[in-house]
């Protein structure tokens, strides 16, 4: 079977541009120019002649009971191929990342409003939906859990005296019990995902001053523009090809596998272009899907969603409530934080536990707390299922820490910056979960940096103002009057990598040849490139270890093992460091065979500049007389230093095996009589303990920061009864160029000894400081307490 | 329906046009064009957008028929043809550094051809103000805007440096 094609873009390429560039140097993508001509191949561009096209029908409520389903009317649609319920679902009707709890396709029973219940494939996209349309779903609908305190029998402010846990199974009708649906739980085994318990010093401290807030943070979209969308092929083994747009191969090779029944080597699976992630392709979507649909119609079938399929057809970030209290002495030293912490994971676990587990261990920030009480729960609710994005269960824990320790300034009398240098993290601090920070932490420096920023100018006044710059725009709602200028300060930090004793580990293949002439160098892994710039990396850390110019991306496949997931800011850390280190076994089979040629002991070679250097003797051989016709190639598994679980009842433990740090500052312009917000600028700093590719990590911190910004005074799916309200780029706004202002960036470089090249994982920490830096600066202009993300008019007018 | 215009400068007759088939998906499903994106398919993300009769659109906005007769231009019409050479614009973007997972690139790109092809044709350079304008309509998710800021403003100066 041939490899999906279409013209003029054709399959998952190799890719060999663009012009050169070693470790530290902003060299360019090689994917770029196909980007830029539109001829990249995305999930959704993918094409073969037969192919058919696959739709999935939905669950149109948050919890129901199936009664019955009839295809009849949708298989009598001219054009339909196939339609499928789990009754067709040949190996394990449940998949998940973490926990095996989420139908490939519902089994008597849906828990959330998108569901997917049945698939359909035809020959033409509206065909397929059209049919979809008219199979017939008998459901019993049942009251949905949208509350994950009132998940797990918790007291919540509206219901003080909920009474204890409850311990009804699922699938027990209300009605036998005559206990409510919303009594019951959604799982077998409970409403509870993951409790996380962090203890640390003296359980009953005593402090001088004492602020305690309460926190909510909404539900915030991935919303990458690229659709979830694939192409499955099946094989002549009985197998399938799927090419798709994901964050991590194996991992979904390994959850198609169960689901149909089949080993990975009839499971292959290689990378379509992927438009952003985010967290987002962590999950499978339509990966089963466009399977079973293949490999019952014997054709190619595609699958692509459309934008409101997507706001179903993903996880979310989790919506989070939080309740702190902070002590401190009268000058300014923290004493204890204790923390409840919920995180709404929605109707399957998804990636909630480790969720649970980043928002427990990092819930109090980067600071130094002598004594530390936190619970972080994670709960089972007929919410939309809840997972990972960038940030991930820092994101929402970074809104309450910060929006405490600016009440405790306040409260104290001393400057929101002092107080947070005062109690930094460094080098050598204790974490609340016992690790010592065993590399640089400068979070003072971060955010002293940010203060000798000039600010920007005033805002203009009387005729002097452009509508442009003014909260409102050019729908001409203010002229300066009513508006209030705010400057707020956040930091952070965020684990890099997978924690918590997880085999965290990449796969990198290197292959070092003569091609016309010249020596190629070829990396192999499976590592997603989601638009991060990761295959760029890939290029200058073989470029810089093995002296070549020409280096060839293969196209990201399971033929190769297992690079990890893209997120956790951890590829250029851990897939860097297994290209690293296969570059280094390539190039230290080439040099020996170079001291015979040479005549020099190894120690005195090096490659550079496609020659084999002798810098004591002033010899140069060219790599082509050495490598001769023969290729030379390593493949290595790279692991970084291990890590270990917490202590079930403490949460003691070496938990993480680096952390990011970033600091904001905000400025915003509020017209406090519409509720208006104007960021005028964003200010970050942020230690990168090496920049590989300074333009990219410029460009991660610029996008994290507009996603943080998002979150602080727009973003959020709104959910009534376990329903979407907004599923559309129309009601769910994310920023647009008018919304983001102009950033200043410093990026540091205080290396880790302990990771390649001295990196520090990027793409997280600063989509994690810059909202609460937001929330700050609003606080500022307004005086208003402000507890609650997205900020809306209504917060802010008390209308 | 049959369906018949220039795309790209080159005549193009596509058979068996469903009506309610967008000129998005004629191009990306019948031409064999899929340079223009569908990120959200109504309008409101500026992924899809291409030239109709000169003028910026969203293609999932026009209805195939509507581009009956008419001339369209798209993200594959800005490389010179004969040359291969990429547009002033496409190679800024790339220069920039505006280029991440690159799903909103087509559409911006015609977005900025647009915009700084009117500025120069009135003898000046767009300001960040218009800049920011113009491309309000074209959502980026990963890059925070400011190295497509940058690269409208490379673009308009080579373009202009080129044109004098």
């Amino acid at each position: 079977m041939s490899a999906p094609t279409r013209t003029p873009s054709g399959a998952p390429a190799h890719l060999t541009g663009a012009g050169g560039g070693r470790v530290g140097d902003d060299a360019q993508r090689p994917d770029g120019v196909l980007k830029v001509r539109g001829e990249f191949a995305y999930g959704s561009d993918l094409w073969m002649e037969d192919m058919l096209w696959g739709v999935t029908l939905r669950s149109p409520h948050p919890y129901a009971r199936i009664r019955s389903v009839d295809l009849g009317a949708a298989l009598a649609v001219p054009g339909v191929h196939a339609v499928l319920t789990s009754d067709d679902v040949p190996g394990e009707k449940v998949y998940g990342l973490e926990l095996a709890d989420q139908p490939v396709l519902a089994v008597d029973v849906v828990r959330y409003q998108g569901e997917p219940v049945a698939l359909v494939a035809a020959d033409h996209p509206e065909t397929a939906r059209l049919a979809a349309s008219r199979i017939q779903v008998d459901y019993e609908v049942w009251e949905p859990v949208t509350d994950a305190r009132v998940a797990l029998g918790h007291p919540t402010p509206d219901r003080p005296d909920t009474s204890p846990p409850r311990d009804q199974v699922h699938d027990a009708p209300a009605e036998v019990t005559e206990l409510s649906r919303e009594s019951a739980h959604l799982h077998p085994q409970g409403n509870l995902v993951r409790h996380l318990k962090v203890r640390k010093g003296d359980p009953e401290p005593a402090a001088d001053v004492v602020v305690v807030g309460e926190y909510e943070v909404g539900m915030q979209d991935q919303a990458f523009l690229g659709p979830e969308s694939g192409l499955a092929v099946p094989a002549e083994d009985g197998g399938v090809e799927l090419y798709v747009a994901t964050q991590w191969l194996h991992v979904d090779q390994r959850q198609i596998c169960s689901a149909l029944g089949l080993p990975p080597e009839r499971v292959r699976l290689t990378l379509a272009g992927v438009g952003g992630a985010f967290g987002g392709r962590e999950d499978l979507s339509m990966h089963v899907h466009a399977c079973l649909l293949a490999l019952h119609t014997g054709r190619p079938v595609k699958m692509s969603y459309n934008r409101e399929e997507s706001f179903f057809g993903h996880v979310h970030r989790h919506p989070a409530t939080m309740r702190y209290e902070h002590g401190a002495t009268r000058d300014g030293d923290l004493v204890y934080v204790r923390a409840a912490i919920y995180f709404d994971g929605g109707a399957y676990a998804s990636s909630t536990p480790a969720v649970v587990g980043n928002g427990g261990t990092m819930g109090v920030g980067p600071y130094v707390v002598p004594n530390v009480h936190v619970d972080c729960y994670g709960a089972y609710t007929n919410n939309p299922p809840c997972g990972a994005m960038r940030g991930f269960g820092s994101v929402q824990t970074a809104f309450a820490y910060e929006s405490q320790m600016d009440a405790l300034a306040a409260e104290l009398g001393m400057d929101p910056v002092e107080l947070r240098c005062r109690n930094a993290m460094e080098e050598g601090s204790p974490t609340p979960t016992g690790q010592v920070i065993d590399s640089p932490a400068p979070v003072a420096e971060l955010l002293r940096r940010l203060q000798a920023m000039p600010l920007p100018p005033e805002a203009a006044t009387g005729d002097d103002v452009d509508l442009r710059d003014m909260p409102g725009g050019v729908s001409n709602t203010t002229h300066g009057e009513g508006v209030r200028r705010g400057v707020g300060y956040a930091v952070a930090y965020k684990n890099v990598a997978f924690s918590e004793g997880y085999d965290d580990h990449s796969t990198a293949r290197v292959r070092l040849e003569v091609v016309g002439g010249e020596a190629v160098a070829t990396v192999h892994t499976a590592a997603a490139e989601v638009g991060q710039g990761l295959v760029t990396v890939e290029q200058q850390i073989a470029r810089t270890e093995l002296g070549v110019e020409q280096v060839t991306v293969h196209p990201k496949d399971t033929s190769v093992g297992s690079a990890g997931s893209t997120s956790a800011s951890r590829q250029t850390y851990v897939t860097g460091g297994a290209v690293k280190a296969a570059c280094e076994a390539v190039r230290a089979r080439v040099l020996e065979r170079a001291r015979t040629v040479v005549g020099r002991p190894v120690a005195d070679l090096r490659l550079d500049g496609g020659e084999v250097v002798s810098d004591a003797e002033g010899i140069a051989v060219p790599l082509a007389d050495v490598l001769g016709d023969e290729a030379v190639e390593e493949t290595l598994e790279w692991r970084h230093r291990p890590t270990e679980a917490v202590d079930p009842e403490t949460g003691q433990g070496f938990a993480h095996v680096q952390y990011a740090f970033s600091a904001h500052r905000a400025v915003v312009d509020v017209d406090t009589e519409l509720g208006l917000v104007k960021v005028v600028e964003m200010a970050c700093t942020q230690d990168v303990g090496k920049a590989i590719n300074p333009q990219a990590v410029v460009g991660q911190i610029q996008g994290g920061t507009a996603q943080g910004l998002g979150l602080a005074v727009m973003e959020e799916i709104l959910i009534r009864d376990g329903r979407v309200q907004n599923p559309s780029f129309t009601d769910y706004l994310i920023p647009t160029v008018l919304d983001m202002p102009p950033m200043r960036i410093e990026v540091l470089e205080c290396a880790d000894p302990h990771a390649p090249y001295g990196l520090r994982g990027v793409g997280e920490a600063p989509n994690i400081s810059s909202g609460p830096a937001v929330l700050a600066a609003i606080r500022a202009a307004t005086g208003l307490p402000l507890t609650r993300v997205p900020v809306r008019p209504e917060h802010l007018t008390g209308t | 329906m049959r369906l018949t215009c220039t795309v790209n400068g080159t005549e193009q007759q596509v058979d068996d046009v469903w009506e309610g088939e967008s000129l998005l998906y004629v191009l990306r499903e019948r031409m064999g064009l899929p340079g223009s994106k569908n990120a959200c398919e109504q309008g409101e993300c500026g992924s899809c957008t291409v030239y109709l009769d000169g003028l910026p659109v969203c293609a999932c906005l026009v209805a195939a028929g509507q581009a009956e007769g008419r001339a369209i231009g798209t993200v594959e019409g800005l490389t010179d043809g004969d040359t291969g050479q990429l547009h002033p614009v496409q190679q800024a973007f790339l220069d920039a550094g505006a280029v991440q997972c690159g799903f909103c690139t087509p559409g911006l790109l015609v977005a900025t051809d647009d915009l700084v092809g009117r500025s120069l044709a009135e003898g000046r350079k767009p300001a960040d103000a218009e800049i920011r304008e113009a491309l309000a309509g074209n959502l980026c998710r990963c890059t925070g805007y400011e190295k497509i800021l940058d690269a409208v403003r490379l673009a308009a100066d080579r373009m202009s440096e080129a044109g004098r």
